[in-house]
């Protein structure tokens, strides 16, 4: 756990960059620091490493006040991850990984094997191990400095924009594997970003802060999208709220409706659509029905879905959005193995969107 | 020239105490105890002011005037000083030496990446482990650059310790004016040339083993590169 306790930060040229903070960062919990530039997010993780010293108020790590410990000591027992990647260049990828452990004093045979662990554990493969910085990706340093920071398996983790200097399709990949880790491993991490999106995918709680330094709401994304406390925040979390909202509603309950499939070489429908599905029942495609020429369904007929609703895990967000991407109107569900349970309607949907303000979990 | 070429195949000159061999060692002796006097002074204080990023000013207006000096006008005003001997000298070569050395160490361990830098320390390392496991191995292929310059420099001007009785290749040279004896001059002068060029070519070869390998593509990869292409990215995902 992570208490900031009325913490402030002044610069020496007069401007407050943290302005009196109380938060409360939960152990095991991932905890995101958003907002606009200068508005004291990236300040306030700083301080925690005191890489950055308070001006006032104090900071508690795991309940032991920061400014107890020498720095160096403090920073050896908290990961920190930095926006680009800061790797060593002229290191091995397995020696820079190693890098905490041997400071720590573990010897080196011992340090590396620990090194290599940690690359497999963020999906890094073994002939990396004797490459240089220089020669992976964006995507794979950063999974390397992810890997370093959390060598000597600290019980926090900071992680400073690590995601943002990275486009968007490896950015979404680094965001998946994040959570997978953290789901094994439970660590207190605070995440600084000024991506909303990424904030509210990724955070167990959001602290939004504002211009200044100031903390405008600190709440679970759910609340954060569908009660933003001013207007500040709902600007902020930007357009499509209503609709990303949607992401933090269960889908239980939601009516699985029937569904026409046809295989590939059956006789299609004489009208109507049809889901075209292969043996296993997975979807394939859609069929307009009649369209095609003798009557057999060939691949040539087949007119690409929308996306795909999974029953075991999905949100009233998803089951929506196949709805409406699909051709048909009808969004296709699957079960957790990828088959083809049935399907769900936009206006299903927001019957479970209007049943769920009404029992209080959406208001 | 073909007078140079009989003077350098005269077995007389490559014997005795003031033959080729014992004047190019004598040479390589004044060169090496420059260099490394120069090295104990120029690191150093390049890596304090670059790890601190104080002083920088300061160090760049005292290389560039030390190298303004006249090393001939120096060694004639020490030797006033401190006499005939092998001091003034390698102090005047001294002088020489440190400003390449000391630009540098300050400008290679000022060129590491500041975000390297910030992450040695977001992770624990202290000031001293910041410079010494970091900053300076990431420096070294401009300090090896300086060491090199001034190696050059010090195998060329050397040859001024004949000037106040000493040995090393700058004897032919000064000994051969002294009696024109213009043949001697010009092998002297072709055995420096040819001292430097091997020095160098050594220098070059120690750098190759004490680089790093993952500096080596630096001038090619460290250019801002735009963000990675995913399809780089999915093999190591998979």
């Amino acid at each position: 756990m992570i208490e900031f306790r009325g913490v402030t930060k002044q610069f020496p040229d007069g401007t407050t960059a943290v302005d009196d903070l109380d938060l409360v960062a939960d152990a095991g919990r991932i905890t995101v620091f958003v907002g606009p530039s200068g508005c004291g997010k990236t300040t306030s993780l700083r301080m925690v490493n005191r890489m950055i010293e308070p001006t006032w108020g104090t900071i508690l790590v795991n309940g032991a006040d920061i400014m107890d410990h020498d720095p160096a000591e403090l920073r050896r027992g908290i990961g920190y991850v930095i926006q680009q990647a800061g790797l060593f260049p002229h290191r091995t990828i397995l020696d820079n990984v190693a890098t905490v452990p041997l400071l720590l004093g573990w010897n080196k045979k011992q340090a590396r094997e620990r090194a290599a662990e940690l690359m497999e554990l963020v999906g890094l493969a073994p002939e990396m191990a004797g490459r240089y910085p220089a020669q992976l990706s964006g995507g794979q340093q950063q999974r390397v400095g992810v890997a370093r920071a959390l060598a000597a398996d600290p019980p926090v983790l900071l992680m400073d924009e690590p995601f943002s200097a990275v486009d968007p399709v490896v950015r979404e990949s680094l965001q998946d594997e994040l959570l997978r880790l953290q789901s094994e491993l439970g660590k207190t991490i605070v995440f600084v970003t000024h991506d909303i999106d990424e904030a509210i995918k990724l955070g167990d709680k959001v602290a939004v802060f504002r211009t200044g330094g100031v903390l405008a709401q600190y709440d679970e994304p759910g609340v954060l999208l569908s009660r933003p406390a001013d207007d500040f925040v709902d600007n902020f979390v930007g357009r499509d709220r209503g609709y990303r909202g949607l992401g933090f509603l269960s889908s239980d309950g939601l009516p699985i409706g029937e569904l026409a499939t046809v295989s590939v070489g059956d006789a299609g429908p004489s009208e109507g659509w049809a889901l075209v599905v292969d043996g296993e029942r997975r979807p394939l495609g859609w069929l307009d029905g009649g369209t095609q020429a003798n009557g057999a369904v060939t691949a040539g007929d087949l007119v690409p879905g929308g996306s795909l609703y999974d029953t075991d895990s999905g949100s009233l967000r998803s089951a929506l959005d196949a709805a409406l991407s699909s051709p048909s109107g009808q969004g296709v569900a699957i079960d957790g193995e990828g088959r083809v349970v049935g399907s769900v309607s936009a206006d299903e949907v927001l019957r479970a969107l209007a049943d769920a303000r009404r029992t209080g979990a959406a208001a | 020239m073909n007078a140079v070429i009989a003077w350098l195949t005269d077995p007389a000159h490559w014997s005795g105490g003031a033959g080729v061999p014992v004047r190019l060692l004598e040479h390589l002796w004044y060169t090496a105890l420059t260099v490394a006097i120069a090295v104990v002074i120029a690191i150093p204080a390049g890596a304090l002011v670059g790890h601190t990023g104080r002083g920088g000013f300061l160090v760049v207006s005292l290389a560039n005037s030390l190298r303004a000096l006249p090393t001939l006008g120096l060694l004639v005003l020490l030797v006033s000083f401190i006499g005939i001997g092998l001091g003034a000298p390698l102090i005047a070569l001294v002088v020489l030496a440190v400003p390449p050395i000391l630009a540098g160490t300050y400008a290679g361990v000022q060129a590491v990446d500041r975000s390297v830098v910030d992450a040695a320390r977001g992770m624990g390392m202290s000031e001293r482990e910041i410079l010494l496991q970091v900053e300076l191995p990431n420096a070294l292929p401009l300090i090896i650059g300086g060491v090199r310059s001034a190696t050059l420099q010090v195998i060329s001007t050397a040859t001024i310790a004949a000037y106040v009785g000493l040995g090393g290749l700058g004897r032919f040279i000064i000994d051969g004016l002294a009696v024109r004896d213009y043949p001697q001059m010009a092998a002297g002068s072709l055995l420096v040339a040819l001292l430097a060029v091997a020095a160098d070519l050594a220098l070059a070869w120690s750098q190759r083993l004490l680089v790093s390998p993952g500096l080596r593509s630096v001038s090619a990869s460290r250019r801002p590169t735009p963000a990675p292409r995913p399809a780089a990215e999915r093999p190591a995902a998979a």
